[in-house]
């Protein structure tokens, strides 16, 4: 009865539930303080190596809120993000470590720009296809690891390493000899149809209806994980391999569908961003945005729910250092190294769960002094996660 | 087709390569295969070897001595590493989440510091770094094909060899060995005799942050004379598939490193041959994952086998012989 009365009470209610819920509210604690520690160690980084450390520091911080073309930048930034951090959300849900979305968000952008030369199709339907044929290619691709994994026991992430060279060296492959336009001097493919572009939102700026897509993409994947029976089983799956079995869930084909399903969300997630973005492929390197993906899921906590959160915080990140490395002396990598730190400290359950342990261990003594009642010692052993 | 591999066989320049492109590729499994016998896996090596090549270069240049570059290099790889093990040991991390973490570190901070101090993001020609010494063998040289293989190469080359034999002993001969496959086999056994499996892991992580800084070092100061963004390629990753194929022994690592250095130098042959360079590129990779793979069916069919004998001595021996055939369904149903 607990569950149905909490539900009909409204937001603020809810806030307040949450707010008094220390459960719920030490996670998060927990990574905004994550946030703001990585952006602290942004801008101890910038004062050590910059000459004009406060200009760029500033950049920093508050350059995505400077101009209004970064606003909408941030939220170009956002939708490849929002794609392959979805996909990495059902990836773990698994708890499986592929990161194979690179390779499959790699070759969805081929594909759609192998249809978006070659093919004449009306417009509203030209990027849908090459959506639809990305996607498909992408899900066939990210499954392969599983059925590594699956069939011969091949640790997932090493394998999918190792294929996502093979699909870049691919992909580059066929961009070179099948799709080039040789009248560029730089790496450049033919240019897509008129047909293929995606609409402008806001017209005179970047901002494609790709953000619609992902927005839709956060729906359908946040119902497909939590309310549908096939999401429930990647779930249960994912939190016991061998329960799942027992109750008669056939754990291969939920890996193997879960791969798909990510893998087709990492290809749609490549064409949107050709349709959207560009007027033809113009990567000279892997831009790798699954590396990105890793950290959006890591701090949704795997749910879809909070992706467009994270993501949006990803691209805050990128978005100022892109910024401030344009204006300053201060490389745009060391975004990178920030994103790594971000996910240490996440993965390391000793931080990431340090409010709630001391909390508990504050409860066990009070307690001790009391009745000496020590249960709350066991109670947190059993709540790593 | 067949003419021209056979000429590429026959050439000694071929080996040459060979030998080259195997030694940093031998040095990193020989890192993952340690850290695997102590069961926890090492998925930073990729890092490791970028912070080593880096530092190699730059301290190299700053002190005009390779060796002082070298030991630098060495000792940021096994910084990542104990980073690592702190995160994965102490703070209770997913170790494979880590190592992720620490590449994505690596391939950035490597980037950030080479552009913080020469202003250039993609090679460090800028800083007149050394070169550690290629190592000419006064009489082997003199023999025809052989000498042109073995003579001139680096002395990494030499000192792969060498950790091959110092990992095989160590891993087999010395009672640290013992502890560190004891850790990886059973760990609350291990608990039981005294041994301190935290301890034991980060020895293995030490050992194996010198072997991929070892390997870093090798990549720009030898194989290459500059640092360029993303020098390792791949490489740390190679080394966890390449530690399967080589099935936990140091020996092991010896082939399975062949495996991709092969593939390796007879890429840059096949380009001559007019192949397109990208599919050539993408070959060392694919075929390191068809011989992960392979081993792992090959393992597995015999995996099957041992139980299935196993499982006929079984049923035999209460009744002294038995009628010889076991049923087929039990050994079908293992997995």
């Amino acid at each position: 009865m607990k569950a149905t009365t909490k539900r009909d009470r409204g937001f603020f209610h809810k806030l307040g539930y949450f707010f008094s819920d220390k459960e719920k509210l030490e996670p998060t604690l927990v990574i905004i303080l994550t946030a703001i520690f990585s952006i602290v160690l942004g801008v101890g980084l910038i004062f050590l190596v910059s000459k004009d450390p406060v200009q760029s520091a500033r950049n920093f911080v508050l350059g995505p809120f400077l101009r209004t073309y970064n606003i909408y930048y941030l939220i170009i930034v956002m939708v490849p993000l929002t794609f392959t951090g979805l996909a990495l959300c059902i990836i773990y849900q698994l708890h499986y470590m592929s990161l194979i979305v690179d390779s499959s968000f790699y070759m969805g952008a081929v594909i759609a720009t192998a249809i978006g030369v070659n093919m004449t199709l009306p417009a509203g339907i030209h990027p849908l296809i090459a959506m639809l044929v990305a996607g498909l290619v992408g899900g066939l691709i990210g499954v392969l690891p599983a059925i590594l994994r699956i069939k011969w026991r091949a640790n997932e992430l090493v394998s999918s390493l190792m294929l996502n060279y093979v699909f870049y060296f691919l992909g580059s492959y066929i961009i070179l000899y099948f799709l080039r336009d040789r009248n560029q001097a730089i790496l450049a493919s033919l240019p897509f149809k008129a047909t293929f572009s995606l609409p402008k939102l806001i017209p005179n700026t970047q901002l494609h209806a790709g953000a619609l897509i992902a927005i839709l993409f956060i729906v359908l994947v946040s119902v497909f994980l939590y309310k549908t029976r096939w999401g429930y089983q990647i779930r249960i799956t994912g939190a016991n391999p061998k329960f799942a079995a027992y109750t008669g869930i056939h754990v291969a084909s939920i890996v193997i569908l879960a791969h798909f399903v990510s893998g087709f969300i990492g290809g749609v997630g490549g064409a949107v961003e050709m349709a959207g973005l560009y007027r033809a492929f113009i990567w000279q390197a892997n831009p790798s945005y699954a590396w990105d993906g890793v950290i959006v899921a890591m701090l949704a906590k795997r749910n879809p729910k909070y992706v467009p959160l994270s993501a949006f915080f990803l691209a805050y990140l990128r978005v100022g250092a892109d910024f401030m490395s344009r204006r300053g002396d201060v490389a745009f990598e060391f975004v990178t190294l920030l994103q790594g730190f971000i996910i240490l400290i996440l993965a390391s359950d000793k931080i990431s769960n340090s409010l709630k342990i001391r909390r508990l261990k504050k409860a066990a003594l009070a307690t001790e002094g009391g009745s000496r009642t020590r249960t709350t010692s066991s109670s947190m052993e059993g709540n790593s996660l | 087709m067949t003419d021209f591999i056979a000429s590429v066989f026959s050439s000694s320049n071929y080996w040459f390569i060979v030998l080259r492109s195997t030694a940093p590729i031998l040095l990193v499994t020989l890192g993952a295969v340690i850290t695997e016998a102590a069961h926890i896996k090492n998925m930073a090596l990729e890092g490791s070897m970028l912070w080593a090549a880096l530092m190699g270069v730059i301290v190299s240049a700053w002190t005009g001595n390779a060796w002082l570059g070298f030991i630098a290099g060495i000792a940021a790889s096994v910084t990542i590493a104990l980073i690592l093990g702190l995160f994965a040991l102490k703070l209770d991390a997913n170790p494979v989440l880590c190592g992720v973490a620490l590449n994505l570190f690596s391939s950035g901070g490597t980037v950030f510091v080479l552009f913080s101090l020469t202003g250039d993001k993609g090679i460090s020609s800028s800083l007149s770094s050394k070169t550690l010494p290629f190592v000419r063998l006064p009489y082997i040289e003199n023999i025809p094909w052989l000498g042109s293989i073995l003579s001139g190469q680096n002395i990494i080359v030499w000192i792969s060899v060498l950790a091959v034999l110092l990992i095989h002993l160590l891993l087999n001969k010395a009672t640290i060995g013992r502890r560190i496959r004891a850790t990886g086999e059973n760990i609350e056994a291990a608990k039981s005799a005294g041994i301190d499996p935290v301890r034991i892991k980060f020895f293995t992580l030490v050992i194996s942050g010198v072997l991929a800084g070892i390997a870093g070092c090798f990549l720009s100061m030898g194989y290459t004379s500059n640092f360029t963004s993303g020098i390792a390629a791949g490489r740390g990753y190679v080394a966890n598939a390449a530690e399967v194929v080589a099935g936990g022994t140091a020996f092991g690592a010896i082939f399975a490193s062949l495996i991709f250095g092969l593939t390796d130098a007879m890429a840059t042959y096949l380009q001559n041959v007019g192949l397109p360079p990208e599919l050539i590129q993408a070959l060392p990779y694919f075929v390191t994952i068809l011989g992960f793979v392979v081993v792992t069916v090959v393992r597995d069919h015999r995996e099957i086998q041992r139980k299935r004998r196993l499982f006929e001595g079984e049923t035999r021996s209460p009744f002294g012989g038995g009628s010889g055939k076991p049923p087929r369904t039990t050994s079908g149903a293992m997995e």
